[in-house]
């Protein structure tokens, strides 16, 4: 069931565009991340959903209800800011009870929540202790457990781990995955990391310049970036500019790429990124070149990073490709003229050629 | 270190332990404050009106003050209520009487003194009454023929000195305003400034009356070389500088004829001699009478009038020297003792013609600026 | 908008109203402009050098009271050391004491025959005082030090026991001296409350009168003093309120670049409980400002303070009590008698009321501009400012001939009284409460709001408690100002109901020793009451200090 959908959701701060009529479902139960670099209008989305910033245009419907005249603070949703915004006046009890106590619940209610709540972050015995007191990590699970505890239809979670040291980030992140799933609750994930997008996310957004760019599973993404954008946003510099002809091939600047499987007409002109782990140093031993895609170009440089070599590659055209070459083939060195096996996989034709790539 | 508590308390106290007491104190604080302020507000406008009682509001200047019983006897006498409003020095009160003139603030005025009468008349916000009792007041007192004045009382601003200075340096004090310029007396004198200062125009106007327009300017050039100091405001001459009232260095100042008995009267131990004296022989003080009037526009004409008569009258008139520490207007007032034993009146006082002084004032005060202060 | 309606309602009605019903009744006096009394505005030089004047001492005054009091901040801002408290309500004495009482203490200490004075004399043999201050700039600048010394502690000071300690420290920890990394950390965070203490100071200095008046004589005057002397003395009433004029649009140019300076500076922090920025004084470094501090506060605020003291407890040559006897007894019977614990109680009567009115309008005022990012805020700021640096005398004669018609006819109520003291005191209270509010990070508001809580709530359980130090200092100013104010006072107050200002002034009315040893008592008995005030709010503060 489709809890929330945004419908042309626009944004403009001081004459800048920063949403731009963006439209979007979020299934109940799952948790979905915004994924995009800084200024891509995610935070914004997410102000919009929570009502703390009003739309220019567009709407936010919440279980087919216009959100517009309901006030924030009785959405009864969830949010985490990236810095846990943890009430420095109160105490770790005093923080988690907070939403209880404006709702006016009863005590013993309260009471067992809090505990519930304590429990649910591992965070037993904690309860008088001064915010200021708490180490990072244990700030994030007090300001989660404060979220979760008015029992919230939907957890906003602005760059809940921003503020956090990369191992400390790595672990909360599974924890938090799994609290939110036990809790089951929609969630709505804000990053800039697509590690952490894609460790947590059912359906990833891949938001940039106010729009969004793709929305899949984190699978889905990996496989087949729908634009340029998202590809150079998850790390794909490998782009090439083309034509797709009969037959299943695409005519590029560096020669001929044969194709997998597209659902591209004929004719078009579009975008194609090749996989940098989707390629191999032709041998001597191979087989005569028929049906395969052949790249040639000079090494520029070439790095051993243990399971295999980082391969940067000049090819004729003067662009530069980069490459992760099984180790089990012998490194070439710089200034060598060598050749490239491209599988047609490694070939991820970009369905939406028309944006240009950014850098 | 404290170890980490078990979270969930028994029973109730669970919340005792966190913000809940906070708002509470802060309640109980609120109500606190809210309580006195209502109090003392309650308690302050508890005089403001009876019922069924007309009131008459006289409007006067900070330096006035009568006693209880006088206010008792006039209220029980006319069955009135007085209530008195204060509104600034002389000249600021006289102002806003003025300003009020459209919607008049109370029905009488009480201490515009012949420095500021012509103004007050000018503005026209006085109605003229011919009192009975104006028979039994000095004609010398009554400047306006018309009556919308009337003199109430009197005092006269002259030079102060502190006897125990002179006595102990062996050098006679000043007699004549010409003294002042002597080399003997450079640095001893300190005069109030008459653009700011009540008594230091008045002094002013001594000056000018004594050496006539022509000369006075020339008399301050000389007091000025003879390093005379100027302060804004009595209090300041008298309590800052005045050897004989403060731990300044001035053994002259100016100041009221009345002040060597105020010295007496407030006293913190019983004196047989005042410890400072007036400056009063002839052409050396400045005469300042102050006036009493009925605003114009009261409702209450008839019972304005009566209580005019009132301060007019003895009672009222033998009130007003220890109040005030100036001379009552009615000539059949007794003085106190202490008046009429250290009090003296000036020998032929300065008298300049009101509308003399209206017209010259900022004349004369820009002049003074000129040579005193520049 | 709700929050910015009462405010600018009051302002409207008690500033902006009498305001321009007097500068119309002084401009237009037949209905047409006339302006014939003004050449001498610009016909002369002399207005332009009292502007020069009033300006250039308040910015040297200014500048002084930094230097002398921000040591003072730091001490009691960063150092825990026996009797801080009672130390720090000591610096609020001054603000409230009349200038002539503050005068003649200045004079029994420094003047001719002064303490100092003699005793050098004595000491070195010298034939003449040494030390020359009567009616000298020098004089005006101590006073205003004096006077002001407690805005910049408590302003400055508040601001810095909320900085983490542990920002200086990582800049120590970086290679920066303590000098430099306060310079470079510590004075750029601290620039948004050292602007707002600097300009509430300024414009005190800006406006000056009593101590002017009375420690600088009249060759010196400031615009305020002039704006007095025309509308009382002269009644030139356009002139003054010309004056008054260019008193406001000088006022409303220093606010409004200030308030631009503070937008620009304010960056948002995490507050930190007091628990850890403060420590004992155990470095060398720490015991020399400490001790330095208290030297200095001592000789600068604590000796005046005592030679009052003493003189009222002074008669003839020894010790007694006969002037605080004689406050109780009403020799002469004057209607006008008020026993000194019935002014004491006028006086904190007009001061609670003008506090709680004061904390309401600031903290609207102060919510709403720290919320609101328009330009019309920037101009609303200043605007909220104003009544601080208006003539006293110049709004006290608007409110004759505004306030006389029902329902607003105030003219002879008791109200006008903390309504007056309202309109100086909530711009202490929107200046020490603004900061702090702009510092709170945003997230903790919009956290409180997501988690259900109304605006309402959002204010009383989250915003409130975070700038609660903030908040008393503001209410400390409040009362404070309204205990000691005397300029506006002497214009509304009825005479039955006086402050303890306007009784010390009747005593100073009149010659003689009582009149001056009762008018030294009452003055003690008011700063009794200011300590006392200080120390009820400071306690109020100090029971909540263990949560935060």
């Amino acid at each position: 069931m489709t809890l929330l959908r945004l419908r042309t959701l626009s944004k403009t701060f001081e004459r800048e565009p920063v949403l731009d009529a963006v439209s979007l479902d979020v299934e109940e139960g799952s948790i979905l991340c915004l994924l995009g670099p800084s200024g891509c209008g995610k935070t914004t989305l997410l102000r919009i959903i929570a009502g703390l910033e009003i739309p220019d245009t567009g709407t936010v419907y919440f279980d087919d209800r216009d959100m517009a005249t309901v006030a924030p603070h009785l959405r009864n949703f969830g949010m985490m800011f990236q810095e846990f915004a943890l009430f420095p006046h109160k105490n770790v009890l005093g923080n988690i009870t907070f939403g209880l106590k404006m709702q006016k619940r009863p005590r013993r209610e309260i009471r067992a929540r809090a505990k519930e709540m304590l429990s649910l972050v591992g965070l037993e015995g904690y309860a008088r202790r001064n915010v200021s007191e708490l180490s990072g990590g244990e700030r994030q699970r007090v300001a989660l457990a404060r979220t979760l505890a008015p029992n919230p239809r939907l957890v906003l979670l602005d760059e809940p781990l921003g503020a956090l040291d990369k191992a400390l980030r790595e672990r909360l992140l599974l924890e938090m995955r799994d609290i939110l799933k036990k809790v089951g609750v929609t969630t709505i994930f804000v990053t800039h990391d697509q590690t952490e997008a894609f460790a947590i996310a059912d359906t990833v957004v891949v938001m940039d310049r106010g729009r969004i760019e793709q929305t899949d599973t984190p699978e889905n993404l990996y496989a087949h970036p729908a634009t340029a954008s998202v590809a150079l946003f998850l790390g794909f510099h490998n782009l090439v500019r083309g034509r797709i002809e009969a037959a299943g091939t695409m005519s590029t600047d560096l020669g001929i790429l044969r194709l997998a499987e597209h659902g591209v007409p004929t004719g078009r002109d579009v975008m194609a990124l090749i996989r940098p782990d989707g390629a191999r140093i032709r041998e001597a031993s191979d087989q005569p070149d028929e049906g395969k895609t052949i790249i040639s170009g000079v090494v520029k440089n070439c790095l051993f990073k243990g399971r295999n070599y980082h391969l940067e590659l000049q090819t004729g055209t003067g662009q530069v490709l980069a490459f992760d070459i099984s180790n089990e083939s012998r490194p070439a060195d710089p200034g060598q003229l060598i050749e490239l096996i491209l599988s047609p996989e490694a070939v991820v034709v970009m369905t939406d050629s028309l944006v240009e790539p950014f850098t | 270190m404290e170890a980490p508590r078990e979270v969930i308390l028994p029973g109730d106290g669970f919340f005792y332990f966190s913000e809940e007491v906070i708002p509470m104190n802060r309640r109980i604080l609120t109500v606190l404050i809210l309580a006195v302020s209502l109090s003392s507000l309650t308690g302050c406008s508890r005089e403001n009106t009876t019922p069924g009682i007309e009131t008459i509001t006289v409007m006067t200047h900070d330096s006035f003050s009568i006693s209880e019983g006088v206010v008792a006897d006039i209220e029980k006498d006319l069955g009135i209520k007085i209530r008195f409003l204060k509104s600034g020095d002389a000249g600021a009160a006289l102002n806003q009487a003025i300003l009020s003139r459209a919607n008049p603030l109370a029905d009488i005025f009480y201490g515009v003194d012949n420095t500021f009468m012509s103004r007050a008349l000018e503005a026209d916000i006085f109605v003229a009454y011919e009192s009975p009792l104006l028979s039994s007041i000095d004609d010398s007192l009554k400047l306006d023929r018309a009556n919308r004045l009337l003199p109430v009382d009197y005092s006269d601003v002259c030079l102060n000195y502190d006897k125990a200075w002179f006595r102990e340096k062996a050098t006679s004090p000043p007699a004549r305003l010409e003294d002042l310029i002597r080399p003997e007396y450079k640095g001893l004198t300190v005069v109030e400034n008459p653009a700011t200062s009540s008594p230091g125009l008045a002094f002013l106007l001594a000056t000018i009356g004594h050496f006539g327009q022509e000369g006075y300017l020339e008399f301050w050039k000389q007091l000025r070389q003879n390093d005379v100091l100027v302060t804004d405001g009595w209090e300041d001459a008298y309590w800052g500088q005045f050897s004989a009232a403060s731990k300044g260095n001035r053994p002259i100042v100016v100041s009221y004829a009345s002040s060597p008995p105020a010295e007496v009267h407030f006293s913190e131990k019983p004196l047989d001699d005042a410890p400072t004296a007036a400056v009063l022989g002839p052409g050396t003080a400045f005469r300042q009478i102050e006036f009493v009037g009925i605003i114009k526009g009261t409702a209450n004409v008839e019972l304005a009038r009566k209580v005019v008569d009132f301060m007019l009258g003895r009672k009222f008139q033998e009130d007003i020297p220890l109040q005030m520490f100036v001379f009552p207007a009615n000539t059949s007032a007794q003085l106190p003792p202490v008046f009429e034993r250290y009090a003296r009146l000036a020998e032929e006082p300065v008298l300049i013609d009101p509308e003399l002084i209206a017209k010259r004032r900022s004349a004369w005060i820009d002049s003074w600026t000129e040579a005193v202060l520049r | 908008m709700l929050i910015a309606g009462i405010p600018l309602g009051f302002l409207a009605v008690f500033y902006f109203y009498p305001l321009m019903k007097i500068f119309a009744l002084s401009f237009m006096p037949e209905g047409t402009l006339s302006l014939v009394d003004l050449h001498g505005l610009v016909s002369t030089s002399y207005y332009l050098k009292t502007l020069w004047f009033t300006t250039w001492q308040a910015a040297l005054s200014t500048i002084l009271t930094l230097v002398v009091a921000l040591p003072g901040a730091y001490v009691f801002a960063r150092l825990r050391f026996p009797g801080k408290t009672l130390l720090q309500s000591l610096t609020a004495i001054p603000f409230v004491l009349p200038s002539v009482v503050v005068a003649a203490a200045f004079h029994a200490l420094l003047g001719p025959n002064g303490v100092v004075n003699t005793w050098l004399m004595n000491g070195f043999g010298l034939e003449t005082p040494p030390i020359q201050l009567n009616h000298t700039i020098w004089f005006i600048l101590m006073a205003h030090v004096f006077y002001n010394y407690t805005v910049i502690i408590r302003i400055v000071g508040g601001a810095w026991s909320r900085m983490q300690s542990s920002l200086t420290e990582a800049a120590n920890m970086l290679g920066a001296s303590p000098w430099t990394a306060f310079r470079k950390v510590t004075l750029p965070l601290l620039f948004p409350s050292i602007c707002a203490a600097s300009l509430l100071v300024f414009i005190f200095c800006f406006s000056s009168f009593g101590v002017i008046l009375i420690l600088g004589g009249p060759r010196y005057a400031t615009i305020e003093v002039e704006i007095y002397r025309q509308a009382v003395h002269i009644f030139n009433l356009p002139m003054a309120a010309a004056l008054s004029l260019v008193q406001i649009c000088f006022t409303f140019l220093f606010l409004w670049v200030y308030t631009w300076l503070q937008r620009r500076t304010t960056v948002a922090l995490y507050p930190e409980s007091r628990r850890i920025t403060q420590k004992r004084p155990t470095t060398i470094r720490d015991r020399c400002i400490l001790g330095a501090n208290i030297t200095i506060m001592a000789l600068l605020l604590g000796t005046p303070l005592l030679a009052l003291v003493i003189q009222s407890f002074t008669a003839g040559d020894g010790f007694s009590l006969v002037f605080y006897r004689a406050l109780l007894e009403n020799p002469s019977q004057s209607i006008f008698f008020i026993p000194p614990v019935q002014a004491i109680g006028y006086s904190i009567g007009f001061a609670l009321i003008a506090l709680i009115l004061s904390l309401i309008i600031g903290l609207l005022a102060a919510t709403f501009l720290s919320q609101e990012k328009s330009r019309a805020a920037s101009l609303l700021d200043p605007l909220f400012m104003l009544p601080l640096a208006t003539s006293a005398v110049t709004l006290g004669f608007g409110y004759i001939i505004a306030l006389d018609k029902p329902p607003l006819n105030l003219r002879t109520s008791i109200l006008l009284v903390p309504l007056a003291h309202t309109l100086v005191a909530y711009p202490f209270v929107v200046r020490s409460v603004l900061p702090a509010l702009r510092s709170m990070p945003k997230s903790l508001r919009e956290s409180a709001v997501l988690l259900g809580a109304s605006p309402v709530q959002t204010w009383i359980h989250v915003v409130m408690p975070i700038i609660r130090r903030a908040i008393i200092v503001g209410a400390v100013f409040a009362f404070t100002i309204s205990i000691g104010e005397f300029g506006a006072t002497v214009f509304v107050a009825r005479p039955q109901t006086p402050t303890i200002p306007l009784a010390i002034y009747r005593f100073l009315g009149q010659p003689g020793a009582l009149n001056y040893g009762q008018a030294m008592a009452m003055s003690t008995l008011l700063m009794l009451v200011t300590a006392a005030g200080f120390l009820f709010l400071e306690k109020i503060r100090m029971s909540h200090e263990g949560e935060f």
